[in-house]
């Protein structure tokens, strides 16, 4: 029998006592000692960093040389909107762009279609056509400043609308920095902006990396990410293995296309959450970052260095932080963010205060962003590699993450690989009842959360700060461009360079960025684009069941 | 895990969650649907980007006694507003109609105000959502 429901409440009253404390072992599920001791660890000497493989870094002098990117993750209504806010953080010190889509432009739908006309705009900017594109990097310097997208079933195509803003510039294709996220396989999983078939969808994905290897070297075309899967409800063990095991069926897919895996290898990279328990952080990507290695290396025979390097950038926050008494969110960011350089990020976001219920206003992201800064460069712990490496406790732990997430990884490998454990909903089963049994432990203030679920005050102010306002007329702004954009467009030209698309993605063995280029250079729309795909490939079916 | 609580209120009572627009996080509609159907009820879930239109029809065709909608992409206001037009031009106006996810305090009012009989948000314990429907469809029963 369950306890009744009073039982199970959480404490809510601040003159209630402490909460019992935590179980000894960490959010993952690995034990933790009390003590940790030197009989603890595995034996074998540790790499110096920088070197195979590379569990204290990938690079000898880790920050020293440089900090890692900054990189806030920003865009909302029309590019006018999005470029003042990209402007004011880049004026506070911001070192790279973090463009922030509307669903629309995800999912492959024009603004008018009536599926995308309530959502223009609201949790991203929206770009259908170059010439929203031309507006959101008006006065931003591209050879300078690196811009990372957040575009998976479209990536392709915001990819070569990035492409032809670059040519618009007059910047040189290979001066491009950046990254597109361009990770189909756990959209699937968790963030549900897919659009193709899993099959297609590779193509499309094989086809940008490999003309980026060619076109734009210095940019990032994956970013393979574990981000929302983990905030979705997957621990910290799930969350590297399940994204590695997506990287090696990238890496599979590319290698079945004439892919060179010492080259498509150099430019692979990842994309992780960081919540709140400190050492699982720290620990995971250092075990990560050995794992990656290791197969790269004996799997894959890779000898370049570069190419078995795991690099990633971060995002801290996202559901470890809450609405209820919100600034106490800025704190967890900082102890995240902390974890985040222990555990040698290459960039990282820092969610605002007000996530959990709104977009951020100035304010509030100008707040997340200093707050790197302070620990970047007040704190001091950015100066020595690796600081916590040799710690008893941290090279246990690493090795402790190491086993579990090879242990995932056998799993999903049992199961018939991840495209397998996605078709068949085996994988998304798994994260709901994971995010359920982390609901309940939350429910029942067996993980506690301040101002929450313990140490709330009897009468909790209703105290948000400042309020962000969308500016309700931004949507109807965004489709006034796309009606001018499609008015005043050479028609037989843009059917034109459509045709040549559908023709080129009939062809299994043709790279389709080209066409894909031409098609944004000739104001085709994202929707114009996609529609000639789906007609090919079709649409992805859901696996729906509970 | 626990043992599910039965809600006795709940038992033979049909459910729809469902995610209208284009909004893909689907973990906090399927966190209450699995519930739900531990609670008693039985529960259909729609999977993602469904239109206001499909929704009402679903509901229609299943003969549901409440539809459970969860919206996260900020874009609430529209689309309850068009799924309870729907509902209503289908002829099912008798469904109870409730929503979750990122929702703002400000928007509670305007919610209510188009006929949502329960707001959830994700700080809201399961028990107490769960305690939440159940009330409300019994008191629709009597």
């Amino acid at each position: 029998m369950s306890a009744p429901i009073s039982q199970q409440r959480p404490a809510t009253g601040a003159g209630e006592g402490a909460p019992k404390p935590p179980k000894p072992a960490s959010s993952a599920g690995i034990p933790i000692p009390v003590v940790a001791t030197a009989g603890m660890l595995r034996g074998a000497p540790l790499e110096a960093p920088g070197t195979y493989p590379y569990t204290r870094g990938i690079f000898p002098d880790g920050y020293s040389g440089r900090l890692w990117t900054f990189r806030q993750y920003s865009g909302f209504g029309t590019a006018e909107e999005s470029n003042q806010r990209y402007r004011f953080l880049l004026d506070q010190g911001q070192t790279g762009l973090s463009v922030a889509l509307d669903l629309p432009t995800q999912c492959g739908y024009d603004p008018v279609d009536p599926m995308a006309r309530p959502e223009v705009g609201k949790v991203g900017v929206s770009l259908s056509t170059l010439a929203d594109a031309e507006v959101l990097f008006d006065g931003i310097d591209l050879t300078r400043i690196s811009t990372s997208f957040t575009i998976n079933g479209t990536a392709a195509i915001i990819y070569a609308m990035y492409l032809a803003v670059a040519d618009k510039h007059g910047v040189p294709r290979e001066k491009l920095t950046g990254t597109i996220q361009n990770d189909i396989l756990k959209e699937y999983v968790a963030r549900g902006t897919w659009i193709f078939p899993v099959q297609p969808s590779m193509r499309l994905i094989a086809d940008s990396i490999l003309y980026s290897n060619d076109v734009t070297p210095r940019f990032n075309p994956i970013s393979i990410a574990g981000a929302h899967v983990r905030d979705a409800g997957a621990t910290a063990v799930e969350e590297i293995g399940y994204t590695l095991a997506n990287g090696l069926a990238y890496v599979e897919d590319l290698r079945r296309r004439g892919g060179d895996v010492e080259k498509f290898g150099r430019r692979l990279s990842f994309f992780f959450y960081v919540h709140m328990d400190f050492f699982d952080e720290v620990c995971k990507f250092r075990a990560a970052r050995r794992v990656w290695a290791r197969l790269m290396r004996e799997r894959y025979g890779v000898q370049d260095p570069r190419a078995q390097h795991f690099r990633f950038g971060v995002v801290c926050g996202g559901s470890s932080l809450v609405a209820a008494q919100p600034y106490n969110n800025i704190m967890r960011v900082t102890i995240e963010t902390m974890a985040a350089v222990m555990g040698g990020a290459q960039s990282i976001f820092t969610c605002a205060y007000d996530e959990p219920f709104q977009i951020p206003t100035e304010f509030s992201a100008e707040l997340a962003l200093r707050t790197q800064q302070i620990i970047g460069y007040e704190s001091g712990i950015a100066k020595t590699v690796d600081p916590l490496g040799g710690s008893y406790f941290v090279e246990q732990h690493t090795d402790r993450m190491e086993e579990a997430i090879l242990k995932v990884m056998q799993e999903i490998d049992d199961h018939g690989g991840v495209i397998k454990a996605i078709e068949d909903g085996w994988l998304q089963r798994r994260i709901a009842e994971r995010a359920r049994e982390r609901k309940l432990k939350v429910d029942r203030a067996e993980t506690i959360v301040v101002g929450q679920n313990a140490f709330r005050r009897a009468e909790q102010s209703e105290e948000f700060g400042e309020v962000f306002r969308l500016d309700p007329q931004a949507s109807n702004r965004v489709i006034e461009r796309y009606e001018d954009v499609k008015a005043r467009r050479n028609h037989a030209g843009v059917e034109r360079t459509l045709e040549r698309l559908q023709q080129a993605a009939a062809k299994d063995d043709e790279n389709l960025m080209p066409y894909l280029v031409d098609c944004c250079h000739a104001y085709a729309t994202v929707g114009e684009m996609v529609q000639r795909l789906k007609t090919l490939w079709g649409e992805f079916q859901e696996p729906v069941r509970l | 895990m626990t043992d599910p609580v039965q809600t006795p209120a709940l038992r033979g009572r049909r459910i729809l969650i469902a995610k209208p627009g284009l909004d893909g996080h689907d973990v906090g509609a399927k966190i209450i649907a699995l519930a739900l159907r531990d609670a008693g009820a039985e529960v259909i879930y729609t999977g993602l980007r469904k239109s206001p239109d499909h929704i009402a029809r679903v509901a229609v065709e299943e003969g549901v006694d409440a539809v459970g909608l969860s919206v996260l992409s900020g874009s609430h206001r529209e689309l309850v507003a068009n799924t309870l037009d729907c509902l209503r031009q289908a002829g099912a106006s008798g469904v109870q109609v409730f929503v979750g996810g990122t929702i703002p305090v400000d928007d509670f009012e305007f919610l209510r105000g188009l006929g949502v009989r329960g707001i959830y948000t994700s700080a809201m314990p399961l028990d107490e959502v769960v305690a939440s429907v159940a009330q409300t469809l019994a008191e629709t029963a009597a």
